[in-house]
Order: C-alpha cells, then structure tokens, then sequence
C-alpha cells in the first residue's frame, strides 16, 4: 500500500557540536524510516552532519546567542531537510573546487561538495541574516 | 564513538592503529595530535592503519590531508592502510584516493617505504 502521508518535525537547538550529533542522527533515523537502503541512510545524514557543521562553525561560529533550525520533512516522494543558521550568510559560489588540482591539498573545504555529491537537490537560501540550505532525497528515484 | 589509537613501531616505520570516528570534535584533534607526537619524536615514516575507523567526515578527511602534508613537509611519508569501504569511498569521491598511497596488506605497505 502506498504511504500518502507527510511527517514532519522541526527543533531550534543551540550552536554546538551537540547540535551536529543530535541532527545527524535524527537524520539517520529520519532515512531509514523513509526506506532507504544502509549507504543512502550513511549517506544522507553525512550531508546533514556536513550542513549541521557548516551551520554551527562557519554560520554561527559557536556564539550562544545564535541558534540553528532544522525541519525533517517524509513526503511520499521525497526526504526533505531543513536547515538555517543566523550567520552573516554565505556566498556558496566562492566556496572553492575541492577537486581543483590547486585545492585538492587543502585541510577543509570539502562538506558542501559532499553533500552535493549525496543528495538529489541542494538550495541556498539567504535569510539576512542567516543561510537556510534545503536538502532533498528522492524516494524512488526516477 | 570518539577515535581511539595504539602505537606500534615495525622496522623503523611508526603504525598508528585508529578506531572509531574521525570527525570534527570526535577524531579529527586526536589524529593531528598523534601525528605530530610522532614527528616530534623523529620519526617520519608513518603508516595509517584504518581498518577499525568506521565514520569519518569531511573533517577527517581534511585531518588525513592535513597529516600528509605535515609528514611530506617534515621530508617524511605516510601510507594508509586497510580502508573500509565508506573511507574508500569518500577518498574515491574526494579524488584524493591516488593522492595516498594506499595499502591493504601491512608488510608490503611497511616494505614500501
């Protein structure tokens, strides 16, 4: 029988590493609920972990005023994920090419191309203040 | 699960033995502490064991990249050892698998250096 209904569940934690553990793994639980097979389960709350990250780190940059909001959305089509931080945003097309022969040696650099790499649809949203990304898993690709 | 490690030494060339998660927060201070011990200590060949890491991220990955350079930069080397297929992989996707030199077998890695 085919799943016609729409969970979702949203939280505002604080900017803390805590926050990254705690959103990759409710993206983990979040996939499998979804039905995704052990790699694109790994896979996607990798790319959580790495937005989380990216939220924390270099939106917020730790500061205890700043929080990060995060909405898990399981339509019958897709796992949609949510993420924004009250940063002062990000420019995604300065972030390098970690592939670029020039950058390959680079000790950072690399979470967005992963997440791009994982995920079906990757957004960037700027909220002014803050960067909201949305992350997009198909369930039944086509 | 943080990183754990062991050290061993075998015909001159220092094993570190990692376990766990090499992530930010979680492995990725760990690992640079433990190669910088090593260095610090006048070794210079270096050979990663990470058949026990079972998560890393792109922290980790960064981490691994950063300790190549630092040993290249100290004129040493390092090899990576045993990697489980999720590291294969994300050194794979990373294009930074034929950067290491990567090893399944630990006397032939510890031969080629």
């Amino acid at each position: 029988m085919a799943d016609s209904t729409t969970s979702r569940v949203s939280f505002t934690l604080s900017s803390s590493l805590d926050t990254v553990r705690t959103l990759e793994q409710t993206a983990e639980s979040w996939a499998r609920q979804a039905g995704f097979d052990d790699d694109t389960v790994g896979n996607i709350a990798m790319s959580v972990r790495e937005a989380t990250v990216n939220a924390v780190m270099h939106g917020n940059r730790y500061e205890a005023g700043l929080s990060v909001t995060a909405s898990f959305e399981l339509t019958p089509q897709a796992l949609i994920v949510k993420l924004a931080d009250q940063g002062p945003g990000l420019d995604v097309d300065s972030v390098p090419d970690p592939l670029a022969p020039e950058n390959i040696l680079r000790g950072s650099g690399r979470g967005i191309f992963l997440i791009r790499a994982f995920m079906d649809e990757v957004n960037f949203r700027q909220l002014h203040p803050g960067t909201e990304v949305t992350l997009v898993k198909h369930r039944n690709p086509a | 699960m943080s990183m754990k490690f062991q050290t061993r030494q075998v015909d001159g060339v220092t094993i570190l033995d990692l376990s766990g998660r090499i992530t930010l927060g979680e492995g990725s201070v760990t690992l640079r502490d433990a190669v910088r011990d090593v260095l610090t200590k006048g070794s210079n060949k270096i050979l990663l064991n990470l058949g026990d890491v079972n998560y890393i991220d792109s922290s980790g990955i960064g981490e691994l990249v950063s300790a190549y350079t630092s040993v290249k930069g100290a004129g040493g080397e390092m090899k990576l050892l045993n990697l489980t297929k999720k590291v294969h992989d994300l050194l794979q996707i990373t294009k930074l698998y034929t950067v290491f030199d990567v090893k399944d077998d630990e006397a032939a890695a510890i031969a080629a250096f």
